[in-house]
């Protein structure tokens, strides 16, 4: 050996970086993530150039789920929609269904009896709390943690159940109905709603204690995948991704009145910092804010008839109605054009992680290729919701 | 069937709690106004029922619509409330500025989305339905929904303000034949996917693109699935499976349009190899 490497470790470094630089093809490569990849939460592929460990560009590709769902609500009549709408977003299937119900009620001058629309509203907000449970939990599974999503996951459970014994589904309900609701609460449940919500309260401080103040958490999210309050609106993203930016907008307190959010007493969170971990905290101080809705709810829940006068055959006279609603992943809405028939003429479905996911390109550019799941992870979307 | 019966024992009081949403408080006195009238002008139920009948537009809305005209001049062509939101046809070439007055006049920095209407009826829908009770029969002629339309196709986009709360729908009229419109990328950034999705299920090309290219469907596809003429390929390759003879209920005259006799008769041949349905008809 001619080198004495042992009495100058510094030049050993230099000469076995200069050897990998020489040898090393430098240029930018492409990797394709996805589209089964487990932090994608589906079919979602992200074709990502990448310069060392750094994206230069993000090109997501989707539609591997695409149902046609626009084209098929024209082949189906406005009580069969409902089955259609429900498998948009799957984790909060029932908040799905509101707003078209809520527009088909619209252009038909029927409203949903009082306790309709507290059912209603107990459900959408059990919906919002099941879905950032599964949030909460798995934000951890992104940055390297396991325990979070088991804690998520069995905390949602409980949620879950409620939903299922009131409307006969986890996952799809099929509940609502134009003018009211399929069924009454069964028994005892509002007791066992009470009860689940401090298991719900519960689990928000676990989950705040075992994520959100952890130290790595913390470092892997915070000023990671900042996204501005104009770029934001610009590309269309909402719900908590735009309050996390501190854009004070929420469509249950600022929209048209829609169930009975006008009589609850909440506050909607916002967060400055626009980033990853802005996103978790105001999904977080949500869940409280839904849950405590849901409380608020049962103590005044009225009694009464569940479904309002409507024709056994559904016939939507003409007419076009937009129905916007705030639902988990954002504004849900639906630009419904009827023509008198039985079913809708044209459905334009505005679904939420369509435009939370494209600013992705935008957003990912200049990241680091970890920092990609992160962000993926705390944007939160639902491939049904993006492929429609 | 056990919802619609269930439906009608339930559904014997209504009560409507237009007090509820009136009595709300809220931080902007004209929005509130806004919402106020809304409510008023939802309220009678005769109102819904008579389709075509106009509206007034509420305070917020003629201040939209008098930011929109003030600055497009004749470009704003109609202009309709919707159920309280107000829906504005704008001349092809004000489109892109339409746009830009949206973002910076009005404020409305927030697009929530763009997408396309053909208002041509399906040519399928009509006599060829019968039986297919999951079909909506849909009227024979075309006819164009809030704010008109110069022909059959049609882009329509929806822009809201994230301070203000307030929104508009923008609509404007595209050519049949070479179906274009002016890009918004340029304005909202949002409006790529929008655009890319308006361009291939209904074939509407929007000038200025970056790059106009397949988004849900993939490359090779040809056709534009949302158009009306483009058919459901499930329905042509196979029947509907559940085909089902509506009768009459006792008393009551009016079907849905699908007539039983046609029907039994359409559906007769159309599932003769299915024994299930058969037995459940």
């Amino acid at each position: 050996m001619s080198v004495d490497f042992a009495v100058d470790r510094q030049a050993w470094r230099h000469l076995a970086d200069a050897q990998v630089n020489v040898e090393l093809d430098t240029g930018d490569m492409i990797l394709n993530l996805g589209p089964q990849h487990p932090a994608t939460h589906g079919t979602l592929r992200l074709v990502v150039r990448l310069d060392g460990e750094r994206v230069v560009s993000a090109d997501p590709v989707i539609g591997y789920m695409h149902r046609g769902y626009e084209k098929l609500t024209e082949f189906r009549t406005y009580p069969q929609v409902t089955t259609l709408i429900n498998r948009i977003d799957w984790l909060s299937s029932f908040a799905n269904e509101v707003p078209f119900m809520h527009g088909a009620e619209l252009l038909m001058g029927i409203e949903a009896p009082p306790r309709a629309q507290y059912i209603r509203n107990i459900l959408t907000e059990l919906s919002r709390i099941a879905t950032f449970l599964l949030f909460l939990g798995e934000m951890g599974l992104q940055v390297g943690a396991l325990t979070p999503p088991f804690y998520g996951f069995r905390d949602r459970e409980h949620v879950l159940n409620l939903i299922e014994a009131a409307t006969g589904g986890r996952f799809h309900p099929n509940f609502n109905r134009i003018g009211g609701l399929k069924d009454d609460l069964p028994w005892g449940w509002v007791n066992e709603c009470r009860n689940t919500m401090k298991v719900v309260f519960d689990a928000c401080n676990t989950l705040e204690e075992l994520v959100a103040e952890n130290e790595i958490f913390q470092g892997r999210t915070r000023s990671i995948g900042i996204i501005p309050q104009e770029v934001g609106a610009g590309y269309g993203v909402s719900g908590s991704n735009l309050r996390a930016s501190g854009v004070d907008w929420d469509l249950r307190r600022d929209g048209k009145p829609y169930l009975v959010y006008p009589d609850l007493d909440f506050k909607v969170w916002t967060h400055p910092d626009g980033d990853s971990y802005s996103r978790y905290w105001v999904r977080l101080q949500e869940t409280r804010e839904a849950a405590r809705m849901v409380v608020q709810m049962l103590d005044r829940i009225p009694s009464g008839p569940i479904m309002a006068k409507v024709p056994r055959i559904i016939k939507v006279p003409e007419g076009e109605v937009w129905v916007e609603t705030e639902n988990p992943l954002g504004q849900m809405a639906y630009y419904v054009i009827s023509k008198g028939a039985t079913g809708p003429f044209r459905v334009k479905i505005r679904s939420a992680s369509f435009s939370n996911v494209s600013i992705l390109p935008w957003l990912l550019r200049g990241v680091y290729v970890p920092d990609v799941i992160t962000i993926l992870g705390s944007l939160y979307f639902i491939l049904g919701d993006i492929d429609r | 069937m056990a919802d619609d019966l269930e439906r009608e024992q339930s559904g014997a009081a209504e009560e409507v709690s237009v007090e509820q949403q009136l009595a709300r408080t809220d931080e902007s006195a004209a929005a509130e106004q806004a919402r106020a009238d809304a409510d008023e002008a939802d309220a009678p139920p005769t109102d819904e029922q008579a389709p075509g009948e106009p509206r007034p537009l509420d305070d917020v809305e003629q201040e939209l619509l008098a930011r929109l005209e003030r600055e497009l001049g004749d470009g704003v062509v109609e202009s309709a409330d919707a159920f309280g939101m107000l829906v504005v046809r704008v001349k092809p070439e004000a489109w892109r500025r339409a746009a830009e007055v949206s973002k910076h006049e009005l404020e409305c920095d927030y697009l929530s989305f763009i997408a396309g209407i053909d208002w041509q009826p399906a040519p399928r829908e009509g006599d060829e339905a019968g039986g297919d009770t999951s079909s909506p029969v849909q009227p024979t002629e075309m006819t164009f929904g809030v704010g008109g339309s110069a022909g059959r196709m049609q882009v329509f986009a929806h822009v809201q303000s994230t301070k203000h709360h307030w929104g508009v729908t923008l609509k404007t009229d595209v050519d049949e034949g070479h179906p274009h419109a002016e890009s918004w990328v340029a304005t909202y950034p949002g409006a790529d996917w929008h655009e890319r999705e308006c361009w291939e299920m209904f074939g509407v090309a929007f000038d200025g693109h970056p790059s106009l290219r397949h988004l849900y469907l993939p490359s090779e596809f040809e056709g534009h699935p949302l158009r009306k003429d483009y058919p459901l390929l499930a329905r042509v390759v196979k029947p509907w499976p559940g085909l089902v003879d509506v009768e009459a209920m006792p008393g009551e005259e009016d079907g849905n349009g699908a007539q039983p006799a046609a029907a039994e008769a359409q559906s007769a041949d159309a599932q003769s190899a299915d024994a299930d349905e058969e037995e459940s008809s």
